[in-house]
């Protein structure tokens, strides 16, 4: 045992106070500072019950969120499966703005509360501040100042126009709500000045539009070739685009303002939870490594008694619990544990390094400089590029990890790349791609509304090896969209390989 | 670094959008239980309702792949046999292929199933419908409390002891501890004297003196074993308990009135029970204490129990004003207007002997209309008219009533001809604003 036996632990026992709290939180941010160089926005830590825990989980983590029934269902759901015991708590929720907050629960012993603390207002929390995708989506101080006003506009406008008026705009854009994210340029941060200017704008530009419809009827004006006139509205809409939202907040023809302006606030938070679904495998990879390795390092500095350490084990082979693919249980890659299992093996590869090591990570083998390449790996990659870049022989051999190819006009599943020499880089690739976010959504993109004719909005969704939309859905789907547009809708499958097209939904044949 | 304590704050902050999810869900549920009860007998309201709602309005569809078209590659942890290039055979309907792809007319065959409890049940099935006159009689009525027996109790006024149970348990403790009974000390008591006075000897040709040694030895441990395990002891003990029960603030009599001549065939018996059962049921919602009377009739009437009034038969002929007396009658005797809301029921497929409906209404408008607070009269259409094959000239008791009806609110009078009809007449009948004026 390398635990230094003169240090008194921080605490006994399982119980916390407020004092033993405090303390664990200046020696575990002491050692995350000094001892592994990370850096992680100053952090309020939020001491709530479980029942508070279950409500802050209905409405998306958020402290503070705008009233919906859609959040009452997730509730309705989660309270369900919690009292009948399917599922557990989550010990912490931790929200990206700065100062950060991090919810943790009364009922957690102590050893669970540093554990929660290490991981999240350490490591989530430094992965927030320094990841480029972080950086580029989100702006953390202006996260909670967005959030009250989501909540106030909301309500406000449930007072004015009534509840099923306002339901009925944010049913829509939820339906629409994973395509309201601007992926080809970077999230534009949003002012409360800016904000206003830009409603009045608007209004301006309606003012100036009508204005044109008028000089368009006079008749001694030349009349556009009608190729022209598309090509010009074409342009002027910015087509094709692919954030739907955002084109119906900016073009639809029969929204009122605070529709378009609630509009931008569901795609204000798309927007915000768009990192999350980019990083969700680092995140809490780098979240489970760190309180794993603070958690260590408080032990063998005799800070937490061996008990606590046992429980805190226990704590995170249950976090880290990957069963087989064809074990009960099984659903999909854990993403606390290989991120943790790759992360590991990224310190092993700086300081232990093999020779096959050596032969595929050149640059960083041996360069026994762990924390640095951690650290830059989390602040410069996202899912996909991360495992592109880092997922070495040895973890794909230790996970046995092998691709499946699914292919419906085949009769059967057929195994592809393995955890051989011949199969490393296929099943890297692969389990990359799996991370792509735009494998992980359809690309749907908005390719025309024809204003001048019976201004039927069409959309395109480019079809990636076969797979169509669930018909079901996406006419439900439409059928939101119809709303919010005013006019009939189509939506057209294409072969995004061959351009042929395959399927043709129409919100009026629905 | 901050610490915020927030548990004192108010949890519940999405109370406000489950009641909106509720709300949304309820239209649907009203509806789905109307379809519901319709559809299938009424005698089955005392369990949970299964209620399957259309997740229309509940649902949040996004923009998903079909799985059961395309090509997909997976990469999965714990890899044992395979090699590259083998086939897995697909599991047997796995894949999530083929559910969706069924309906493909944009209304769901997918809908969401809630269980209702059974006052859930019929808080929304009865959620419009209030009874005439109920909250006047409600405000009449005094609220008192009278306390009723509920179960026992370990402690308690000595007056509430209750004997049986007491010594019940005492009588399993002693058993339990072996403590010897009077019966048995008696026995050896009346040995030793006997051996001492030389009246007997032990059979077994031992000296008598160490028989009488180790009689003497058996008693004095009888003896101390009966004063270590008391007889009653103070944890034997049992108190009856009572609990104060409010008295029903308002109590309400059923009458149910039904024509079992041999003109009202199974199916019209069958309607008629459907009928009483969705007003008992009403009526249970609204009083704590509902007596239901059944009175049958043919060319007498008489009380019966719900039993033989459903299932009983009976032939003869049909004077329907000895219904209506017995129903007077018994009123008279045991349910006096001044303490019960009194609901008059009556089923009939509309004969009557000619010359007694004028008896009828009589007794209608003079004595049973002043007393009651409502009235249902419910004519069951015999099967030939159900199709309207014949025309149906009007009832003997139909053309009586209809001008009685007329004058008197508290009368009110529809036909039925199918099970599904007696839903909305129902609600017809007790409809709120319909019955005030």
């Amino acid at each position: 045992m390398s635990a230094d036996e003169t240090a008194t632990p921080l605490f006994q026992g399982s119980s916390w106070n407020f004092d033993t709290l405090q303390r664990t939180h200046e020696v575990i941010e002491a050692i995350a500072r000094d001892e592994l160089g990370m850096d992680p926005y100053p952090t309020r830590l939020e001491v709530v019950s479980s029942e508070q825990m279950l409500d802050a989980y209905a409405s998306t983590g958020m402290p503070l969120n705008y009233p919906h029934w859609s959040f009452g269902k997730r509730f309705a759901q989660q309270e369900m499966l919690y009292r009948k015991g399917f599922q557990q708590l989550a010990l912490e929720i931790v929200i990206n703005s700065d100062p950060s907050l991090c919810y943790i629960m009364e009922d957690n012993t102590m050893a669970a509360q540093a554990t929660v603390i290490a991981h999240a207002a350490i490591g989530h929390n430094h992965f927030f501040r320094h990841n480029e995708v972080f950086r580029a989506w989100t702006e953390a101080d202006t996260v909670l100042d967005e959030l009250r006003h989501a909540r106030s506009f909301v309500m406000d406008c449930e007072e004015r126009h009534g509840r099923p008026a306002v339901e009925e705009v944010l049913d829509a854009a939820h339906a629409l709500f994973a395509h309201g994210v601007d992926r080809n340029r970077r999230a534009k941060h949003p002012d409360p000045a800016e904000t206003r200017a830009r409603l009045a704008d608007r209004r301006r530009a309606a003012r100036d539009e009508a204005a044109e419809l008028w000089l368009r009827t006079v008749p001694h004006r030349a009349v556009d070739t009608a190729a022209d006139a598309e090509a010009d509205e074409r342009r002027a809409m910015g087509l094709p685009e692919e954030n739907i939202l955002m084109f119906l907040e900016h073009h639809a023809p029969l929204l009122a303002e605070w529709q378009r302006e609630l509009l931008r606030i569901v795609r204000w938070f798309s927007t915000y939870f768009e990192p999350q679904r980019q990083t969700k495998l680092m995140n809490e990879g780098c979240a489970t490594w760190t309180h794993f390795e603070i958690m260590t390092r408080l032990r063998d500095k005799g800070l937490i008694a061996d008990g606590a350490y046992l429980e805190f084990l226990d704590l995170h082979s249950m976090v880290v619990a990957q069963p087989q693919f064809d074990q009960k249980g099984y659903s999909g890659l854990n993403p606390y544990a290989l991120g943790f299992a790759m992360m590991r093996d990224i310190v092993r590869i700086c300081t232990e390094p093999t020779e096959e090591d050596t032969a595929w990570f050149p640059d960083i083998a041996g360069n026994d400089a762990p924390m640095e390449t951690l650290r830059h790996a989390w602040a410069e990659f996202r899912d996909e590029s991360f495992v592109r870049q880092y997922l070495s022989p040895k973890v794909i051999r230790d996970w046995r990890l092998f691709q499946l190819v699914d292919d419906r006009a085949a009769p059967d599943f057929r195994v592809g790349a393995i955890h051989d020499d011949a199969g490393y880089r296929e099943v890297r690739r692969a389990l990359a791609d799996q991370y792509d976010p735009a494998v992980l959504s359809p690309r749907i993109e908005v390719t025309g509304a024809d204003l001048r004719g019976d201004r039927m909005l069409h959309l395109c969704h480019w079809v990636e090896d076969g797979q169509q939309l669930d018909p079901l859905e996406a006419r439900r789907v439409l059928r939101h969209l119809r709303r919010l547009w005013g006019y009939d809708v189509s939506l057209v499958e294409r072969d995004a390989a061959t351009d042929a097209e395959m399927f043709t939904f129409r919100s009026d044949e629905i | 670094m901050t610490i915020v304590d927030r548990r004192q704050n108010p949890s519940g902050r999405n109370l406000g959008n489950r009641q909106r999810f509720l709300d949304r869900a309820r239209s649907r549920l009203r509806q789905a239980v109307k379809d519901n009860i319709r559809a299938r007998s009424i005698t089955d309201t005392t369990s949970d309702e299964r209620v399957v709602i259309p997740a229309d309005d509940i649902q949040e569809p996004v923009f998903q792949r079909d799985a059961a078209t395309g090509r997909r590659n997976g990469v999965l942890p714990g890899n044992r046999e395979y090699r590259s290039g083998d086939t897995i055979p697909r599991p047997a309907g796995g894949g999530g292929g083929g559910g969706s792809k069924a309906s493909e007319d944009g209304e769901g065959e997918d809908s969401f199933a809630f269980t209702l409890s059974r006052d859930e049940f019929l808080d929304l099935l009865f959620e419009d419908l209030a009874l005439p006159d109920m909250l006047a009689k409600k405000l009449k009525a005094v609220e008192t409390t009278r306390t009723r027996r509920a179960g026992y109790t370990t402690s308690g006024p000595a007056t509430r002891l209750n004997m049986l149970r007491s010594l019940r348990r005492s009588l399993v403790r002693r058993a339990a501890l072996h403590r010897p009974g009077s019966a048995a000390v008696e026995e050896l008591e009346r040995e030793l004297a006997r051996l001492e006075a030389g009246e007997i000897v032990p059979a077994d040709g031992r000296d008598p003196q160490t028989r009488i040694a180790e009689l003497r030895e058996a008693l004095d441990r009888a003896h101390r074993k009966r004063a270590a395990v008391p007889f009653l002891d103070p944890i034997d003990l049992r108190y009856n308990r009572t609990e104060p029960q409010p008295e029903p603030i308002a109590q309400a009599v059923m009458f149910c009135l039904m024509d079992v001549s041999a003109s009202m065939d199974e199916d019209m018996k069958g309607l008629a029970k459907r009928f009483f059962m969705l007003l008992h049921l009403f009526l249970a919602r609204h009083y704590e204490q509902v007596e239901v009377v059944f009175i049958r009739h043919t060319q007498r009437a008489e009380e019966v129990d719900e039993q033989t009034f459903f299932e009983g038969r009976q032939t003869g002929g049909t004077v329907v004003s000895t219904a209506l007396e017995e129903m007077l009658k018994i009123a008279g005797q045991r349910y006096p207007a001044e303490d019960y809301n009194i609901y008059v029921a009556q089923a009939s497929d509309g004969d009557n002997l000619s010359r007694d409906v004028e008896t009828c209404t009589g007794l209608l408008t003079e004595k049973i209309l002043p007393m009651v607070q409502y009235m249902a009269y419910v004519e069951i259409m015999p099967q030939r008219d159900r199709f309207g094959l014949t025309p149906r000239r009007e009832s003997d008791l139909w053309q009586g009533y209809a001008p009685v009806a007329d004058a008197h609110p508290r009368l009110a009078m529809r036909r039925i001809a199918e099970a599904r009809d007696i839903f909305p007449v129902f609600r017809d009948l007790f409809r709120t604003e319909g019955a005030s004026e």
